[in-house]
């Protein structure tokens, strides 16, 4: 008997690719042969259309690459524009960045939970954590005047200080964080078919991760020790006591589990964040006109996706002369052609939402 | 008090006919086709009750708050539904087969209904009393599965067709734990006929003396329906719609609307009739009529069938098929056995 393999594209129009994403799969009956992955299909140009702008005017196109975790988008490239023009940002603007960074990383995570969970079929997930995503939003509004794409950070520190109401808010969703933690553990990470469907599906090995330059979650499921804010701590990340949870197996539920319990750590910092809050300005003395010296500077963050990092070149004028930007998920989707590989299509969906990609930020 | 009354009507009918002169053939035959529609009737508009309540109750789930605009808390959402989807353009896609392709919604909706003739909603209110009743039930419902897979090749769509498959592999593999948990209620009951089998639950329901077979029953009945956790056939997140990805307008309705509520409704009856007592009253409180019970349980088990579906996580086709046959047949098949030796016991008692 004779079978053949066809071709079925999951499209750039499709409800689990987190965005426009299409990857070519060639399928033998249910199993994938081969995947493809085609990504491009958001590229706006936003490295080329920094080479325009001012060293202050490219903020808010980095809110736009991972648009679900802006403030650490924010974050990478003014640090770079920082190294680059050796400013040094006083001390609360260190915390505050810290503070409004882990609440911009438990919201991103709890889209990455929430989209998983709704992959694999759990609708009810998604609209909880959509449900309290609200908090966070509602949080990072007072603080910036937006709810998505904030463009708070500034070269030197931040653009506001917190206001008054964020402190008993914050500390009352802090308070109720873990609550939410268990009930996603509740209704996804306890549920033996959400298991079935997530336990050794889509196993990456530690030393192929490392070789794939993987990075977040998606690298520290698979047991790798490797978060930036405790291998190169950056800012005060040091004076903070958190764990870094880790993966054993390197399989979708580990990458899955991991970030549930990364919103708890990350309600940790902020916690420690708010009582070490010293008093003090929150920009450093900057020029208004920001013209760097010449040369270039790479500076990498620990973003809810892996590491993000911002290399810039300058040539001594107020517009950067190259922006280039490592965007995690960008370099995490590398390996998924040969991850899918031998899988089911229902299981290229989980794995697929286990990587947790942002489309705004793997086609910048 | 309203126990009795659509027998009674019945008879007034029957009387009025016999009174106008009618002879007998054409009384029954003229009866018979009031009791179809009224059948029809009843599956239509539960099917459309159906929509707005699974709306409603997903919604508040999913601590939101659903249909509330059209009428008063959203009643009318499911009028506004219909007329929408009457006004819709079936599209036609290239290279479509299309006697199978238009004809696959219409037929949809003829298994259930054709079951639903036979069950039983109260005190001797079965449109067709049959001997072999639950035999039928069984040969009847397992026609839909060619219907989809119909539909999922004549949508000339790959997404269709991987459905079409699926549907296939899915409903007959379930047919076999759903027709071996009947089994164990025929062998204490020793009839096929669903009055008989709801008349021997007199002392006990037979959700306690075979929970297994319940068990087995509700979640092969879930399977059958296509609903989640089992509705890879229409996976949404993975395969789009299936079968039914290029239906638009009145295919889509029938299929989303008619075709699986009429289908959970047929489960959900059976379920009812099998295990729950069928329109028996619980404790004896007969000042409720028997069909308002029948109602209520049919209502409690559809509730349960929501619950469950907006709670699970999809699964995966192999896992299903591996769940089937290697988890589900052999508890029905050890069920089927403790029956027998049990059976066997009580008679050699003497109970």
């Amino acid at each position: 008997m004779k079978t053949q393999t066809y071709t079925l594209n999951l499209g750039p129009q499709h409800p689990s690719t987190h965005g426009v994403f299409r990857i070519i799969l060639e399928l033998d009956g249910e199993t994938v042969v081969k995947a493809t992955p085609v990504p491009g299909y958001l590229h706006r140009g936003i490295e080329k259309l920094a080479e325009a702008r001012t060293y202050t005017q490219v903020i808010p196109y980095t809110d736009r690459m991972d648009y679900m975790a802006a403030m650490l988008m924010n974050w990478g490239y003014v640090a770079a524009v920082e190294k680059l023009m050796g400013v040094e940002v006083p001390e609360r603007a260190e915390y505050v960045r810290v503070i409004v960074g882990e609440l911009s990383r438990i919201a991103s995570h709890m889209i990455a939970v929430g989209a998983m969970g709704g992959d694999i079929g759990a609708i009810t997930a998604f609209t909880y954590t959509f449900r309290d995503r609200e908090y966070v939003l509602d949080l990072l509004e007072m603080v910036s005047g937006s709810r998505m794409t904030f463009s708070y950070f500034r070269v030197g520190g931040v653009a506001e200080d917190l206001p008054e109401e964020f402190f008993p808010a914050v500390r009352k969703f802090l308070a109720e964080l873990p609550g939410m933690c268990d009930e996603y553990d509740g209704l996804v990470t306890g549920n033996e078919i959400f298991q079935a469907r997530t336990k050794f599906v889509g196993v990456i090995p530690p030393e192929v991760g490392i070789n794939y330059s993987l990075s977040g979650p998606t690298l520290r499921g698979s047991g790798v020790n490797y978060d930036l804010r405790k291998v190169r701590p950056y800012g005060v990340y040091d004076r903070f006591d958190f764990e870094v949870p880790l993966g054993q197996n390197g399989d979708c539920f580990d990458r899955f589990w991991i970030r549930i319990e990364e919103m708890r750590q990350s309600g940790r910092i902020i916690q420690q964040a708010l009582e070490q809050l010293p008093e003090g300005p929150i920009q450093a003395k900057v020029p208004k006109v920001i013209k760097p010296p010449v040369g270039d500077a790479y500076v990498e963050i620990e973003s809810s996706k892996g590491a993000y990092g911002a290399y810039l070149i300058s040539d001594g004028s107020p517009k950067p002369y190259r922006v280039h930007f490592r965007r995690p998920s960008f370099i995490n989707l590398g390996y998924l052609g040969k991850l899918c590989e031998g899988w089911k299509i229902a299981d290229v969906i989980a794995i697929l939402g286990s990587i947790d990609i942002v489309l705004g930020e793997v086609d910048c | 008090m309203g126990e009795t009354i659509f027998v009674d009507l019945t008879a007034w009918l029957r009387g009025l006919m016999g009174g106008l002169g009618v002879p007998d053939l054409y009384n029954e035959i003229i009866l018979m086709v009031v009791k179809m529609t009224a059948v029809i009737l009843f599956v239509a508009l539960n099917a459309i009750w159906l929509v707005y309540m699974e709306r409603k109750l997903c919604a508040y789930i999913q601590s939101r708050v659903g249909p509330r605009h059209h009428g008063p808390l959203g009643l009318l959402q499911p009028i506004f539904d219909v007329v929408k989807l009457m006004t819709k353009e079936i599209i036609l896609s290239k290279n479509v087969d299309l006697v199978v392709f238009l004809l696959a919604p219409i037929l949809i909706v003829v298994p259930p209904i054709v079951a639903y003739g036979l069950l039983p909603f109260g005190k001797g209110m079965v449109a067709i009393d049959m001997n072999i009743g639950l035999f039928f039930l069984v040969a009847v419902t397992s026609l839909s599965t060619i219907i989809f897979w119909m539909a999922g090749w004549a949508s000339n769509n790959k997404y269709s067709l991987l459905g079409g498959m699926r549907v296939v592999a899915q409903m007959v593999s379930y047919e076999l734990p759903l027709v071996l948990a009947m089994l164990g209620v025929v062998m204490i009951t020793g009839t096929m006929n669903l009055s008989g089998i709801v008349e021997a639950q007199n002392g006990i329901w037979f959700i306690f003396t075979q929970p297994i077979a319940f068990l087995v029953f509700f979640i092969a009945g879930i399977a059958e329906t296509n609903r989640p956790p089992f509705d890879l056939v229409e996976g949404e997140s993975e395969i789009i719609s299936g079968p039914y990805t290029e239906y638009g307008g009145m295919g889509f309705a029938m299929f989303y609307g008619l075709a699986e509520f009429a289908n959970l409704l047929v489960i959900s009856s059976m379920c009812v009739v099998l295990f729950l007592g069928g329109w028996l009253a619980p404790f004896g409180w007969d000042f409720i009529p028997s069909w308002v019970w029948f109602f209520l349980k049919l209502y409690l088990v559809i509730f349960l069938f929501m619950w469950v579906r907006w709670t699970y996580p999809r699964i995966r086709v192999d896992q299903l098929m591996t769940f089937g046959w290697k988890v589900l047949v052999p508890l029905t098949l050890a069920n089927i056995f403790i029956t027998g030796t049990g059976i066997y016991i009580y008679r050699a008692i003497g109970w």
